[in-house]
């Protein structure tokens, strides 16, 4: 930055021999840029690297416990995860109601779609959701429905059941060509 | 007439002040950032929408990805109180040197018996060794890994009087078993509550 050096009076005129000052200011412009710099980059990787926790609660394996809450088939959705980033998702009971196969990019309108129908049906009640990864299902995919659900606001719980799967669910899986084996 | 002299000013500022406020703040900064370890294995996590930040004590982490496990341990108190259990579990004598050694050591994924081999290696061999390893053994015959998982949920209770909490970190492209037998081994100990970790997504709404 340019600096006006104001320190020099008329020193034509002769006499005692003046030892020259030498300016004791420093130009800090470069420190402070580099400091804000620093600052900036520490301030954005503290608040922003900070990973995001998913909270899931399963059910637990050895309750035995006689009072099941049985579900109402009409009001549950079944999305079942397969591979290559598909689902299938059906209204009810398996094997009555024709499953639907779709991709992750559409799936949400359907959640909606659903969660909208079976509160006009039963006058406000919440959708039930069931959840049944199936091997061929990566990780990300079950991920992904979880964070759709939350996006569609639905706050009961969603039924994570990873071990019975029906055979109607398997071979609807079969023929959309979505199962693994 | 004599031309009225326009007073000239120095246009260069005091910094001083600047510079140590900015200063103060860097320390500030770098102080508090966390060192982030280095992931021995290397995992892609989905992202998600959620908002709950990961708590940064009493924390288990399970990495998963190309079908092997990694455990983390948070807290140098809660890995070398574990170690310790640990090694009375198998019958192998850690020396508190080792103890402490551990303490200080990230994610690791090696079976307990070459923990000594593992421990005593520099950071550079460590990589390679973790790099090449298979993971925690998690089968049903040999299951450390559910004895890792229960011995620093104890260590927890123990020393800090509250719950052990178990978050996994899967890679995104993992297929879905692995996760699931690592889920099985953590409701075999009832812990039926757990977090996945994922990361923010950009068009969160």
């Amino acid at each position: 930055m340019a600096e006006l050096d104001t320190s020099s009076g008329g020193g034509k005129k002769g006499g005692k021999v003046r030892t020259k000052k030498a300016n004791t200011k420093v130009d800090l412009t470069a420190m402070v840029d580099l400091a804000f710099l620093l600052i900036t980059f520490f301030m954005l990787t503290t608040s922003l690297s900070k990973p995001i926790a998913m909270d899931i609660a399963k059910p637990d394996k050895d309750d035995n416990s006689v009072e099941r809450n049985e579900l109402r088939a009409s009001e549950t959705m079944t999305i079942l995860l397969g591979k290559n980033n598909k689902v299938a998702w059906y209204m009810g009971e398996a094997g009555k109601s024709k499953p639907n196969v779709e991709g992750f990019g559409d799936i949400r309108k359907s959640i909606l779609d659903n969660k909208k129908k079976v509160a006009e049906a039963t006058g406000g009640r919440q959708i039930i959701m069931v959840i049944k990864p199936t091997s061929g299902a990566t990780y990300k995919n079950f991920v992904d429905i979880m964070d759709e659900l939350s996006i569609a606001k639905i706050t009961t719980a969603p039924a994570i059941d990873d071990e019975n799967i029906t055979d109607a669910e398997k071979d609807f899986m079969r023929q959309a060509g979505i199962l693994d084996k | 007439m004599p031309r009225a002299k326009v007073q000239r000013k120095s246009t260069s500022i005091d910094m001083t002040a600047m510079c140590d406020v900015s200063f103060l703040l860097l320390t500030f900064f770098i102080l508090t950032a966390t060192a982030r370890q280095p992931d021995p294995l290397d995992v892609t996590i989905p992202s998600s929408t959620y908002k709950l930040k990961v708590p940064d004590l009493d924390m288990g982490i399970l990495s998963i990805g190309k079908g092997k496990v990694f455990y983390e341990i948070v807290g140098k108190d809660i890995k070398m109180a574990t170690l310790g259990k640990m090694g009375e579990k198998y019958n192998i004598n850690f020396t508190p040197e080792e103890k402490e050694r551990f303490g200080v050591i990230g994610a690791f994924g090696v079976p307990i018996q070459d923990m000594k081999n593992f421990i005593a290696m520099d950071g550079e061999k460590r990589k390679a060794f973790l790099a090449n390893s298979g993971g925690i053994p998690a089968d049903s015959t040999n299951n450390q890994l559910a004895e890792w998982v229960m011995q620093s949920r104890h260590s927890v209770a123990e020393l800090h009087s509250t719950q052990m909490r178990v978050s996994i970190k899967g890679d995104a492209q993992e297929e879905y078993p692995t996760v699931k037998k690592v889920v099985d081994i953590l409701q075999k100990q009832k812990v039926n509550k757990f977090s996945l970790i994922t990361s923010a997504e950009g068009d969160a709404q």
